[in-house]
Order: structure tokens, then sequence, then C-alpha cells
């Protein structure tokens, strides 16, 4: 099917509402029924069988077997994240490392890692900051670089701003999105101090190849258009003891993740012999993002 | 039963002389049709193909639409500059135009509804902000209170217009134990929906040119300029094609009100800019992208001096006794407080709240034609209901359109 006609029938869909919907009938990614209710207050097995549906909708869409869970946090866990600024060089590999572990639209582009270039005379200095700098070599000189993506905020001014509570705060610390219940009013996005959040103006648009088959429900599987979505330090990959994608690409071991409630953890081990540091402080949402200079 | 048996009446008396009237009242209301259509297939072009087709993106997430919906919150909250001084302090001339005051709010806050509609990713949830059956985020969202008021206030209207028109129509008199605790109720719910909404941009630390204690006063101040200047032009116009006696009274008081407001609001965007610029901090960015434009992108500044300098000469024009009783010059104040209030509040406030982003991006934001061919279909259907409102009331309030057999109270 093309796209004119998938998006055709998504808008049937829309304006015929609850009829069309309930058939099950709408385009492969506006797959939930439209009386669905929000994630977190649905049974186990109303858990089940949305993920059974959505496994085989997005195994048909993309021409293979993918995996779709909603695995929980587990107890004791409460994750944080620490950046090396000295070391970060600006190569991007994050970034792009991100967009295939995430799914994140390939056309329009839509990435959830920002690197900021900035002059080392200026310091942190988001007014003369530029995220679009070309350089042949990285780093250049005179410039150091700020990676920002989600501070996972421990009083996050994103969820407090939600109609709907469409967003919220996992006990691990991470802030999650239910795709299927946002409404697309951006809220949270005028809320959010960091940038963070991003939307899918248009239809995402992924290739069948690029697909990460390995997905969590709140987080990595295929977005539909006019919903927001962010960084969840890779809840698909955390939440089973693996690292997040930047963390394992990053060539100079500038990412550092880990349990805060664990002593012996490498983020742990940043914070207690690192002196370290949290965007916009002042504005009091208390990041689980931390900055240091490690050199 | 017999009430049921006259609002069935009512209701069909209404929809007779709504299908009357001359070759100009036809020719309008094809004309908003037109634009009304105009702006559903753009709306249909938004919906197929996403957001995308608007030029707000991730730096400039807000826009124009949301602008618009601001100002006509402006717009239905000034209904009560009217209701005051009519029903507390019981002053006559201005008392039966009230209820256009009225049917202005109920069409604002249906555009309003129109342009948030327009302005979602998913409109087709807007279900979820229903309580009960969705989810309505009480009580820590803003916009999840702003539903509420909005909807309360647009009830609230169109109850005691209804009740009004139902009654004289029956040729019987309001019963003032129900009408007057809804009319002095509308004060209140008027200043809590303006308010609301400049919490939703006030409460986001995130966007330091929002996030001042000053918006909550100047909304109010802003609106209390152009909701009544739709009602200035709405006055005199009912004056010439219908037997509706409106006091030239009625009309200079209401301009003199609107030069008090233009003046307070002056002053506290005055107040605004003395802050920014004399204390100096990197806040300023946002007022400089305003007023001078940052970096060569300079996309709203005329505009924005458009807004100064319209809003100054109608605070002028109201100001001297001389030319707010002359027409011309009434009227060219209106035209120039509509235009003023318009674009501070429709590109003014939102756009340099967020330009530069969060991270200090500049995204030079405009808005596309397909935002403007929907805005004006929105425009047109809320002229179009307010056209169709006044048509309804206005006989009825003139007691030309009565149940026969009764007398007229008014």
């Amino acid at each position: 099917m093309n796209e004119t006609d998938s998006s055709r029938r998504e808008f049937l869909c829309a304006l015929a509402g609850c009829a069309a919907a309930l058939a099950g009938s709408c385009s492969e990614i506006t797959h939930t029924p439209f009386f669905q209710k929000r994630f977190r207050e649905l049974s186990g097995e109303e858990r089940a069988g949305i993920l059974a549906d959505l496994v085989t909708e997005q195994s048909e869409r993309f021409g293979k077997q993918v995996t779709l869970t909603a695995e929980g946090a587990r107890e004791g866990v409460l994750f944080g994240y620490a950046l090396d600024i000295s070391r970060c060089v600006g190569c991007r590999r994050c970034v792009y490392a991100c967009v295939e572990e995430n799914n994140q639209s390939r056309d329009p582009q839509l990435h959830w890692i920002r690197v900021l270039e900035m002059e080392k005379e200026k310091g942190i200095d988001f007014a003369h900051a530029d995220a679009y700098y070309e350089a042949e070599t990285v780093p250049r000189p005179g410039h150091f670089y700020l990676p920002v993506s989600c501070q996972q905020c421990e009083n996050p001014p994103c969820v407090k701003s939600c109609p709907v509570g469409a967003t919220w705060k996992e006990p691990d610390g991470i802030v999650v999105i239910d795709y299927d219940w946002c409404i697309g009013c951006r809220c949270c996005m005028s809320a959010c101090p960091y940038g963070a959040r991003h939307f899918n103006w248009g239809e995402p648009r992924i290739p069948d190849e690029e697909l990460n088959p390995n997905m969590h429900y709140l987080g990595n599987r295929p977005r539909m258009k006019g919903v927001v979505e962010k960084c969840t330090f890779c809840i698909q990959r955390v939440r089973n003891g693996r690292y997040p994608a930047c963390v394992e690409v990053c060539p100079v071991g500038a990412r550092k993740f880990g349990n805060l409630l664990d002593p012996s953890s490498e983020v742990r081990y940043v914070l207690e012999h690192k002196r370290v540091f949290v965007l916009k402080n002042e504005l009091n949402t208390r990041p689980r993002f931390f900055y240091f200079y490690g050199l | 039963m017999n009430s049921i048996r006259l609002f069935a009446r009512f209701a069909l008396d209404s929809a007779r002389i709504l299908g009357r009237g001359n070759w100009l009242y036809w020719a309008w209301l094809l004309a908003l049709l037109c634009v009304i259509g105009a702006g559903a297939l753009a709306w249909v072009h938004q919906a197929q193909a996403g957001l995308v087709t608007s030029n707000m993106r991730d730096q400039v997430s807000w826009a124009f639409y949301i602008g618009n919906f601001t100002f006509l919150v402006g717009v239905a909250a000034a209904a009560v500059l009217l209701v005051i001084p009519a029903y507390v302090y019981d002053w006559k001339p201005i008392k039966e135009v009230v209820i256009l005051g009225e049917l202005l709010a109920i069409s604002s806050i249906a555009m309003c509804g129109l342009f948030v509609t327009a302005d979602v990713g998913r409109p087709e949830r807007l279900w979820h902000l229903i309580p009960v059956i969705g989810n309505l985020n009480l009580p820590n969202s803003i916009l999840a209170w702003d539903v509420l008021v909005l909807n309360g206030y647009g009830g609230l209207n169109l109850l005691i217009v209804t009740y009004l028109l139902f009654s004289l129509h029956a040729g019987r008199s309001p019963n003032k134990k129900i009408f007057l605790p809804l009319v002095l109720l509308s004060i209140p719910a008027a200043i809590s929906i303006h308010t609301v909404t400049a919490f939703l941009y006030n409460g986001m630390p995130a966007r330091p040119f929002w996030n001042t204690s000053i918006l909550v006063p100047r909304f109010l101040a802003s609106a209390f300029c152009s909701g009544p200047a739709v009602l200035i032009v709405l006055m005199q116009l009912l004056r010439r094609f219908s037997r509706f006696e409106i006091q030239n009274e009625a009309i200079w008081k209401v301009a003199e009100l609107m030069s008090y407001a233009m003046a307070l609001n002056l002053l506290l965007l005055g107040a605004e800019v003395f802050k920014e610029y004399y204390s100096n901090t990197e806040h300023l960015i946002h007022m400089r992208y305003m007023f001078t434009g940052v970096g060569g992108s300079t996309a709203i500044v005329p505009w924005m001096w458009l807004s100064v300098g319209a809003s100054i000469a109608a605070f002028l024009l109201f100001l001297v006794p001389w030319t707010r009783r002359n027409p011309l010059t009434l009227n060219l104040g209106c035209a120039l407080i509509w235009a003023g209030v318009y674009l501070e509040k429709g590109m003014g406030l939102v756009i340099p709240g967020m330009t530069p982003d969060t991270l200090g991006e500049i995204y030079e934001y405009f808005p596309s034609r397909n935002e403007l061919w929907i805005a004006a279909g929105i425009f047109s259907f809320g002229f179009l209901l307010f056209t169709l409102m006044v048509k309804v009331a206005t006989p009825i309030m003139l007691g030309e359109f009565q149940r026969p057999g009764t007398k007229l109270v008014h």
C-alpha cells in the first residue's frame, strides 16, 4: 500500500471516529482501538492482548518478526547518567546509534540527542551554541561539545503539564510516554527546558531493513504521526541489564550509566569522585542526567 | 410541558428568522461559507499529511494556532466588561447590548475550541480530555484547568442567552432569581478563563519570556481592549440595520473604558520592556528577537512595531473625548486596537517565547499558507455563528418576534 493511501485511510478513520476504529480498520500505525484505555490502567490480560496484536501488526508491516515487551521497572533500581564533557569529541555517533536503536523516523528526520558545539571561551552558553556544525574532523579547535537529550528529571515539568496524563515517571526514574494516549497538544514540549521532546510533524518512516525488532511498548516501538516522543534511556535495553545504545557506541567512553541505588555502579563512582553539575539547575527540575569534567 | 412546547416554538421561530434576509445577508453568508470551505480543504490536507503542513517544528512547537486561541480567549472574556456596569451598577444604556457581548463570547469560545482542535496532533483523541471517560490531569495540568473553565464559560453564556431570549420570545419576564446569579457568576468565570490561559504560559519556567507574574494582568488588560472593539462596531451596525436603539452614550462609555484598559496594557508592556532591557540578562534575547531581531532573523519584527504603533494610536484616539465621539476616528480606533492586540497575542506572545528555543537555536517561524487558510476558515466559522445568533437575537430583543398574543416585556 502506498503512503497516500495509508494517510487517506487514516484520515477517513479519524473522521469516521469510533465506528471505523472499533472495526480495527485503521492504517497499521494507528492500530489502537479507538476506546483503548490508558496503558497504566490496563489489566495484565488486556496488556497481553494489545502487545500480541501489535507484534502481529508490526511483524507484517515490516516483514520481519518483532518482539515487544512492556517489562516493568525492577525493585531497587533508579537509573542515572553521567556525561564527561572533557572527553566528548562531538562525533555524533550517539545521535545515529540512538536513531537506529530507537526506531526514530528517518524521513522526516528525528533525533533524540542534540549535540551542541560551544566555544571554549564562552563556556556553557546556549545562546551561542550551534547544533548544526559541519566539520571535516572533530573536535574543532577552540570548541567543546555538549550532547543534550532527555534529562529524566526527578521533578519533570513535562509530566506536570500533560493535560491527559499520557506521560509519567516510572519507578526506576525513566519518564515515558503512552503513544496511544498522547493527544499531540505539545504542552510538554513547551514545558521542557531541555528541548528533549520531539513531535512527529509528519508520518514517521523507517525502512523495513533498518527497523530494530526488539521493542518496548513505552520505548522504541514505531510511533505514529501527531504524537510526542523522547529518550527513554533505551528502556528496552536497560531493563534487561544492558547499556543504552549511546553509552555502547561512544568511542571515547564519555558516557556513563548505571543504577544510582547501587554503591558500586559506575555512575555512583562518578558522582562520588568527580564534580558533577546538571543543566539549568535553577529550574529545580533535578535531572538524573549529570555532566562532569573527567579530565 | 407548556415550557417544552414554548421552547419548540422558540426554536422553530428562530429557524424562521434565519431563513429571512436581504441580499446583503445572503451574500455575507455565502462569502463566509466560501472561506469556511477553503479552510476545510486546508484542514483535510493537514489531517492527511500531519502538522508538517504548518511551519511549526520542534523549535517553535506552538505558534499561530495557539496565538489565535489565546487572542480569542481574550475576546470571549471581554463580555464581562459590559456585564459589570450593566448589572452590578445597573447602568441602563449598556444593558441591552450585554446580550451581544455574550453572543460574542459564545462565538469566540467556539473558535477557541476549533483552534485547539487544529493544533493538536491527534484530534480524534480529544475525548481523552473528558473527565471520567478520559483522563483529565487535574490538578497538575494547567491546560486541563483551561479545558474546564473554557467549556464552563461557554456553557454558562449559552445558558444565559438562551434563557433570556426564550423568555422574551415567550413574553415572560426572565426570572431574576435564576437569571441574575448566572449573570453574576459569568463575571468571575470570564476573568478565570483569561487568567488560567495566562497561567498556561506563565507556569513554564522553561520559557523565561512567559515566566513573568505580570502576564495575567497583561492578558486581562489586552482582553478588555480587543473584545469591546468588536462590540462597538457591531452596535453601530445594528443601529443602522435594525430598529435597535443604542445610545451614543453607551458606545462612548465603552470606548472610554477601552482607553483605560489600553493605558494599563501599555504600562504593563512598558514595565516588561524596562525590566528586560535594563537588567540585560540572557533572557533579554526573546524581547530582542521580538523588537529588533537576533542575528539577522527579523521575520516578526515589523509586525511587532505595527502592534505597538497601533496600540498607542488607538489609546490616544479613545482617550481624547472628541476623537472617541467622532464616528470615523472611533472606528479607526477599533480597527487599530484589534490589530494591535491581535498581533501582540497572535504573534508577539507565543513566537518570541519560543525563539530562541530552550537550547538557544533560532528557528524563524512564520505561518504557512495552510495554517493561514485554516485560521481564516475558523474565523469565518466564528463570524457565521455570531451572525446567525445576532440575527435571531435582534428581533426577539426588539419584541418583533414574539409568540402571538403576548405583550412585550423588556
